[in-house]
């Protein structure tokens, strides 16, 4: 028996809802807080869902959904375009190849792994971004930056498995 | 997940595991490729991302407004607390500014005076166009604001942008609704600058950090802490006299400016419209244009 229509559509829903979630972030990402220097060291959000995903449902987050991901946070936060793309998809090729290693372990080795991961993508990034300017751009927010991220991380990722037993469970 | 239950996964599944890993190499050469077109042709890639920006305005505008809201209600809150203390230094701000009010209107007649003598023509700003800022991000590498004003507006490539207390950039990429400004804290961000007192012209360069740095001094000048600076008008697209900063450090590593603006605090700024026909004086201008260089 074929399921309905409204079936499927729902299926698909939800299926789209990590990508959807993640460009979210990429949105929310560049808002204006209005609070002081935050904008300079604001968490890189969309790195936490790439990196969660890939985990949990790479099935659902496949690497040309990452690539458009890293490119709407180039395009939005004005940074030159196809920075982030890069980094976001060198975060995903490393969780993709170490993923039998990451699935199904606890939530703290989960985020150790988010931390050794986002360091490369921290240092990757600022090796592309003094490569695209011609100099050694100050490290400092940088730093702050990914500190900030790996601070987000248990937030977000505790948002996103709460999703996934909701609404991702059933199939 | 259970991909090797069926017979036929058995056989497709490395084929299946080939195409995704080409893809995937695929897409990291795109955004290479994405990084060198960014590298040689700024132009088209400013266009395209100002377009898309454009695209995504109405969604950044919309919820950009209750976070606004929230931190007036914040701000609010805050300074009603403060309020007797406020109330004071402002009586006495005010008796001060009385003071320089007079100095003021003394030099704007002296100044008007002198004008007519030298038969000057001010090119003065033709235009403010306000606009509110809808996105404010980047990170650690790129310092830039997005404005909820567009072409459709009068934004134009090149235009200053300011607040109330002084410069805060200069508008790099316009669509139709939407425009994105480079602060003047970003590496990429060069003004032509005056200093005040001394009039020493220099270039104030961005470096990603929250003090620019002055560069290109002429030899043997030396700038001392707390001198103002101010845009020299050099160039043409910005007006002259704009605040900018104030030299808060001199030393071997360059002399820090301090602006005047805390462009995260801001929420509403004025474009303004100054470079759209700098370059077509008007008639009257152009004839009665004295041997006078503006300052």
């Amino acid at each position: 028996m074929k399921p309905s229509i409204w079936l499927r559509l729902d299926h698909w829903a939800r299926r789209l809802t990590p990508f959807g979630l993640s460009l979210l972030l990429v949105v929310i990402n560049v808002l204006p807080l209005h609070i002081p220097s935050f904008a300079r060291v604001s968490p890189i959000l969309a790195m936490i869902a790439v990196y969660h995903w890939a985990i949990y449902r790479p099935d659902l987050m496949p690497a040309y959904a990452v690539f458009v991901i890293g490119f709407l946070h180039d395009l939005l936060s004005g940074v030159p375009m196809g920075i982030h793309a890069l980094v976001f998809l060198s975060v995903y090729g490393v969780v993709i190849w170490q993923r039998r290693f990451l699935v199904g372990k606890s939530f703290i080795i989960a985020w150790l792994g988010f931390a050794i991961v986002g360091t490369g993508a921290a240092v990757q990034s600022w090796v592309l971004i003094s490569a695209f300017n011609g100099t050694l751009v100050d490290p400092r927010a940088l730093v702050y930056q990914y500190a900030l991220t790996f601070g987000f991380y248990p937030i977000l990722a505790w948002a996103f498995l709460r999703w996934q037993q909701a609404f991702l469970k059933a199939e | 997940m259970n991909e090797n239950l069926r017979p036929v996964n058995r056989i497709a599944a490395p084929i299946k595991g080939l195409a995704h890993r080409f893809a995937y190499l695929g897409l990291i050469v795109a955004a290479f490729g994405l990084m060198m077109l960014g590298k040689a042709d700024t132009v088209t890639v400013e266009r395209f991302r100002a377009q898309a920006t454009d695209a995504f305005a109405p969604i950044l505008d919309a919820v950009s407004r209750p976070i606004a809201t929230v931190n007036e209600i914040v701000t609010e809150a805050r300074e009603l607390a403060a309020l007797r203390v406020e109330n004071a230094r402002l009586r006495e701000e005010r008796a001060r500014l009385l003071q320089w009010q007079a100095a003021g209107r003394k030099l704007e007649a002296q100044n008007a005076a002198l004008r007519d003598l030298l038969n000057f023509i001010p090119r003065e700003a033709k235009a403010f166009i306000s606009a509110r800022v809808i996105a404010d991000s980047g990170g650690a590498f790129a310092h830039s604001l997005i404005l909820n004003s567009g072409e459709r507006d009068g934004v134009r490539r090149g235009q200053a942008v300011v607040s109330g207390d002084g410069l805060i950039g200069r508008v790099i990429g316009v669509g139709s609704r939407s425009s994105r400004v480079l602060l003047i804290t970003d590496l990429n961000s060069r003004i032509p600058v005056i200093t005040e007192q001394s009039r020493t012209r220099a270039v104030l360069a961005g470096n990603n950090s929250v003090r620019p740095v002055l560069k290109h001094l002429p030899a043997g000048i030396f700038v001392v802490p707390g001198e103002r600076i101010v845009t020299s008008g050099d160039g043409g697209a910005f007006p002259a006299g704009l605040p900018v900063g104030v030299v808060v450090s001199v030393s071997d590593r360059g002399i820090g400016v301090q602006p005047f603006v805390a462009s995260d605090r801001v929420e509403y700024v004025r474009v303004v419209d100054y470079g759209a026909d700098a370059g077509v004086p008007s008639g009257r201008t152009a004839a009665a244009r004295p041997a006078v260089q503006e300052d």
